[in-house]
């Protein structure tokens, strides 16, 4: 390096290590060094400190940790001269984050190269905050950035650095807002699509400041400044429209080569980094409203679609075909004519098959983008041959495209094809791509099998094939499959008997045939090789290879198989007997209980049928394998499906829940299998899992518990339990004339004089808060319904007031107690609500900032003459209601957590006396109130990791990120951390996480010693009917 | 696509998130980064993505897809070009941006080899800055790019 010896001497040195481990050696000697000199030597020259400087940065380059000096390359920035000065900010961009401690420390030094008038300075002042200026550059440099950027006596060379720099500022900081300047703009790169636009006469303003910028003639400038347009626009185009006919201009001067600098031309193509940047800003418009734009840009597309050849010059070749690529999808997003689309395909097609590979990459990734387009799917599906071909290619690249490309054009059409090309591939595929294609193949045979058995076969070949790469879903749901459809069972059944013959099959093929012939073996009887003590024996000699979860499956098939021998077969049972003996003193507690267990049972003859009988149909539910798929493919829609779900009751709790049917709710809460809280809340959680998610049922059962109490009070020789009388206490209440009923939700004794709520006000507002209609009050003569719409933080909630008697209420009264943080605003509420009549009054809900606090109704009514009511509601306008559900990636989360590195604005408490939940209740839990869970984030399987948007007026827009950690062995603490760019927020969000994950007495609950309880206690308990009902408990603890 | 758009807008939409010179046994010359990452993530990430693109040879495509970043390279003899982008970048775009990065060089040091990186390292990182900012492409006329160097090497 240039008059740096030392340094060169340094590099010669790595250079010539001979290994890692005398690199290392080096290096740790120059950082002693380095380190030595720092501390001993306190008026170092700015030269020597720019030496250590840049042997520091080469460190860091080579991988090695450098904790120190960071000061030292800071104060370099304050240096008078621009060797040092530039050696200052390079370095302090590359060793330090936005969040580093120094990096504050040089904000004052920063600011004034920045207003100074050494224009090099400026540069390398505004490149350094674009690089890595945090909340705080953006609070003290806003301002003086926009200046530069707008200014006209401002050079090019600063400007262009300006705008990057401003766009750094405004993601940054959402808060510098300059009353009638640039920063206005921070509102809109925070607001999301959803929120009404409030502040519109700003925004023409800067809009037109952007459209401006844009009539720049400097292409540097302009290349930047698009830059800055794209980001705005990618947030929310609407306003920008002024800048539409700019960019056709802009895309005109250089399709047409007009003005254009030789220094900006590529290869003879004005900069095509310039053309493609432009093209993308358009893609963010949905569409060019005005006819002779529209022409305009069209005839610059069409030159491009038709102009560009292939020439021999690579470079210039790479740069004609990225503008192409970039038009062709302008094209596609524009939605152009038929002609010039289906122009686009053909041009897409002849890529597919040129020997380029670069250029068959992009051509089948296009394509792929092109499959959302209506209509191309039947043009695409003409290339069907190539594209399998390219299944084939030797770049995996390209493989996965074509993969990608061929799950997203199957249909009922090809589906046969495409799923056997790709079974056929699995074979000779790299590990990497096996998973998914196998679960590609399971999901397209599952939507797409035009008939039943050929499902059966591929998903059976496609564990044959790969069955490292199928996941437990993909057979259980085959065997949901199976079990639905009674047609299917017997080929099923006979289709994995033949895999059993094979000599080495996989232990997930054991599985999924173990189950199947325990089920539906005895269907196949009759044929050769099939009688139970064959497909015992067949089945036995698989047990010694397998692992010992599959061996508990194994022992209820042996059951299964011993069950329905017919005639019974006295060697079969004793062989059987043999193994259930063998497997009594297991160490596995699974295995050995179900030896145990299904021993006693087998003596019991009769007994056996009825707990053996054959499995209930499935419900039908979605494929979790889809959703699996959908989960990775669109967050966005994922959030939606989870919300949908939230509002689907969910089968398995209903139905293991045996509560009367007369509406009564039993006093005491009925214990249910495996000792799940079934009171409303707990309820209200495990709606919202997922339909069809097996696993999740396992994981929510223990399968021990579950068949254990099947069979406990048989194989402890308990008396049994009588059923009938049972029952015959449900009958009895079921014929309760309705009057007692009544009398059970309204207490007697107060009732003439004093008119009882019917529900319980508290279970109907906490029910509320998760949702946003329902009945929020009901007596006996009115009843109030609310309904709310959130966006932002602005709510709407209007309360559904109805009179439910003949007569009419006057005097009626609707008072708001609001919290400090709520604008709220009740239009007016009538005297009188006439008889059976519904009156509707809308409140206007306006969040200041983040607050616990609740507002209350204060309502009354006068009924009759004499007789007042009056309630307190509490209204479901709650913190959870402004946050909107947001699910992170980890290269989105992390950075923003480590930003937020301590309190106020980052909170931890360990949190005792939780309600115990599994780890998917939990999931559940919070995804409910909107704090969206993002699977996978965390290394710990048994933390987890979520985020949301809270919007209030003072926060704007916010993120906010939490990370649970619990104990598995203690489901009743764990630790919370909540963080938020708000120290309010941050301390209000984490006490209502703490409020919702600590058990409070259930309203419902402090009731139950008020109401009588009856003489015949309503807890059931837990019978095999019950549990048969639920085929995916049973299923789950089977396996 | 368009809700995806947004979202990944809100937490900073870059476009090119690093840029790594590397050389045939794998050891970095350069390492640019326009989001941080820690030490270690840095580390694994650049044994991960230089072992892929080594493997690769002349006649498939310059794109490789790692993680959520598409890898866009180039080799010139020893050393290897990486760019890490978006996976909705523009990959012709970048494989010549780093053409025009090659050039530049080439245009100051003449014939720019893998030692003229190494020992004037600042040098390279002084033309990246004037290239690339916050993952945007700032210039791209060679003589925009090269005249703050050419001034300080008059001024010495």
């Amino acid at each position: 390096m240039s008059g740096m010896r030392g340094l060169s001497v340094f590099i010669s040195d790595i250079r010539n290590c001979q290994n890692k481990e005398a690199e290392r050696l080096r290096v740790d000697k120059e950082l002693g060094n380095i380190r030595t000199c720092f501390k001993n030597d306190k008026g170092l020259t700015p030269y020597k400190k720019k030496k250590y400087v840049w042997k520091m940065l080469y460190i860091h380059m080579l991988g090695y940790d450098v904790d120190f000096g960071h000061m030292e390359a800071v104060s370099l920035i304050s240096a008078p001269k621009y060797p040092e000065k530039q050696v200052g900010y390079i370095v302090t961009s590359c060793l330090l984050n936005e969040n580093h401690d120094f990096l504050r420390l040089a904000i004052n030094a920063v600011r004034n190269d920045i207003i100074g008038r050494n224009e090099t300075y400026q540069c390398l002042a505004l490149t350094l905050v674009g690089n890595i200026g945090g909340r705080e550059f953006a609070e003290s440099l806003a301002p003086d950035v926009q200046k530069l950027l707008i200014s006209s006596s401002c050079r090019p060379l600063v400007r262009k650095k300006a705008a990057l720099c401003l766009l750094r500022l405004f993601r940054k900081n959402p808060d510098v807002v300059n009353a009638d300047g640039w920063c206005v703009l921070n509102t809109l790169l925070f607001q999301f699509i959803d929120v009404p636009f409030i502040f519109s006469s700003s925004y023409a303003y800067r809009a037109d400041r952007m459209a401006q910028l844009l009539d720049e003639r400097d292409l540097g400038v302009l290349t930047s400044s698009m830059s800055l347009l794209v980001s705005l626009v990618s947030n929310d185009y609407e306003g920008y429209s002024s800048c539409l006919p700019k960019c056709v201009k802009i895309l005109e001067r250089l399709a047409r080569n007009q003005d254009v600098p030789q220094e900006y031309t590529y290869y003879g193509i004005p900069s095509p980094w310039l053309q493609v940047k432009t093209m993308r800003a358009l893609q963010y418009f949905p569409t060019i409203e005005d006819p002779s734009t529209r022409r305009s840009l069209f005839e610059v597309l069409q030159r491009i679609l038709m102009g560009t050849d292939v020439v021999k010059n690579v470079n210039k070749n790479n740069a004609s075909h990225a503008v192409l690529f970039e038009a062709l999808s302008l094209v596609m997003h524009l939605n152009a004519e038929k002609e010039m689309m289906s122009q686009c395909v053909a041009l897409l097609g002849k890529f597919i098959s040129v020997r380029e590979p670069n250029i068959r990459y992009l051509g089948l990734e296009n394509m792929t983008r092109m499959l959302m387009i209506t209509d191309a799917q039947d043009i695409i599906k003409k290339h069907q041959p190539q594209i399998i071909t390219s299944l084939k290619d030797p770049d995996i690249s390209i493989r996965r495209r074509a993969l990608d490309l061929l799950y997203g054009m199957c249909d009922v059409s090809n589906a046969k094809g495409i799923v056997e090309e790709l079974l056929q591939y699995l074979s000779t595929a790299e590990f990497s791509m096996r998973e998914e294609l196998s679960l590609k193949a399971a999901i397209l045979a599952e939507k797409f099998a035009p008939d039943l058995s050929w499902y059966v076969d591929v998903i059976l070949q496609l564990i044959d094939n790969a069955g490292d790469f199928v996941s437990d879903d993909i057979w259980f749901r085959v065997v949901q499959f199976v079990t639905n459809n009674e047609d299917l069972q017997p080929y099923a059944a006979s289709k994995v008997r033949e895999y059993m013959d094979k000599i080495a099959i996989h232990e997930t093929m054991v599985k999924v045939s173990a189950y199947i012939l325990g089920e539906y073996g005895h269907l196949l009887a009759r044929r050769p090789g099939c009688s139970a003590r064959e497909l015992f024996g067949i089945l036995h000699e698989k047990l010694p290879t397998v692992s010992s979860p599959t061996i508990p499956l194994l022992l209820s098939t042996y059951a299964k198989l011993l069950m329905h021998a017919q005639p019974p077969d006295i060697e079969l049972q004793k062989q059987i007997w043999n193994v259930f003996k063998k497997y009594e003193s297991s160490i596995d507690v699974e295995i050995q209980q179900r030896a145990v267990e299904y021993f006693e049972l087998s003596k019991k003859g009769a007994a056996l049928m009825d707990v053996l009988a054959e499995m209930p149909k499935f419900p039908e539910r979605q494929s979790s394998l889809i959703k699996k798929v959908e989960d990775v493919e669109d967050t966005a829609d994922q959030s939606a499906i989870k919300l949908r779900a939230q509002q689907l009751p969910s089968n398995a709790l209903v139905l293991a829940d045996p509560q009367p049917v007369n509406g009564t709710p039993p006093p005491l809460k009925v214990p249910s299998i495996s000792g799940i809280k079934l009171d409303h809340e707990s309820a209200s959680q495990t709606q919202s899992q997922p339909n069809g998610d097996l696993s999740k049922v396992q994981s929510q059962i223990p399968s021990a518990d579950l068949l254990g109490e099947m069979v406990d009070p048989l194989a402890i020789e308990a008396p049994p339990v009588d059923m009938g009388s049972h029952q015959r206490v449900y009958r009895e209440e079921d014929g309760i004339p309705d009057e007692v009923d009544g009398t059970a939700i309204v207490p007697i004794g107060d009732q003439a004089n004093k008119v009882e709520p019917i529900g319980n006000i508290t279970e109907r507002f906490n029910a509320l808060c998760l949702k946003d209609s329902g009945v929020l009050y009901e007596d006996p003569y009115i009843q109030i319904g609310v309904k709310a719409e959130w966006r932002g933080h602005h709510g709407r909630l209007v309360l559904f007031l109805g009179n439910k008697v003949t007569s009419p209420l006057t005097s009626v009264q609707a008072l708001i107690l609001p919290p400090a943080h709520l604008k709220l605003e009740l239009s007016l509420v009538p005297d009188t609500i006439p008889p059976r009549a519904q009156v509707q009054c809308p409140l206007e809900v306006m969040n200041i900032r983040p607050s616990r606090d609740v507002a209350v109704l204060d309502f009354s009514y006068k009924f009759g003459t004499s007789m007042v009511v009056s309630a307190k509601l509490r209204l479901p306008a709650v913190l959870n209601k402004f946050l909107q559900p947001l699910q992170l990636t980890s290269e989105e989360f992390f950075p923003q957590w480590r930003s937020l590195s301590g309190p106020p604005l980052k909170l931890q408490e360990v949190v005792r006396g939780v309600r115990p939940l599994s780890l998917s209740e939990m999931e559940n839990l919070f995804n409910s109130f909107r704090v969206t869970i993002c699977p996978g984030l965390d290394p710990n399987p048994n933390n987890l990791v979520a985020s949301t948007t809270f919007y209030s007026e003072n926060t704007r827009p916010m993120l906010c990120l939490a990370r649970i950690e619990t104990d598995p062995a203690d489901r009743t603490q764990l630790r919370l951390t909540v963080a938020s760019g708000d120290s309010t927020l941050t301390f209000e969000l984490k006490e209502f996480i703490k409020e919702q994950l600590i058990a409070i007495p259930m309203g419902s609950r402090a009731l139950v010693p008020a109401v009588p309880v009856p003489a015949a206690p309503l807890a059931q308990p837990p019978s095999p009917a019950v549990d048969a009902n639920d085929p995916g408990a049973m299923l789950a603890g089977l396996l | 696509r368009s809700e995806k758009r947004t979202q990944k807008a809100l937490e900073g939409k870059m476009g090119i998130r690093f840029i790594l010179m590397v050389n045939k046994q794998g050891q970095t010359r350069l390492a640019q980064y326009y989001e941080w990452l820690t030490l270690e993530q840095r580390r694994a990430l650049e044994g991960e993505i230089v072992r892929k693109c080594l493997a690769r040879n002349d006649q498939q495509c310059s794109f490789v897809e790692h993680r959520n970043y598409k890898i866009v390279y180039r080799r010139y003899a020893s050393l290897f070009f990486m760019v890490g982008v978006d996976d909705d970048e523009n990959e012709l775009a970048i494989l010549e941006f780093i053409h025009l990065l090659v050039e530049t060089m080439d245009k100051h040091f003449g014939n720019v080899c893998e030692l003229d990186i190494m020992f004037h390292l600042e040098k390279a990182h002084f033309m990246l800055e004037e290239m690339v900012m916050n993952g945007c492409i700032v210039e791209t006329s060679k003589a925009n790019i090269l005249s703050p160097i050419q001034l300080m090497d008059k001024a010495h």
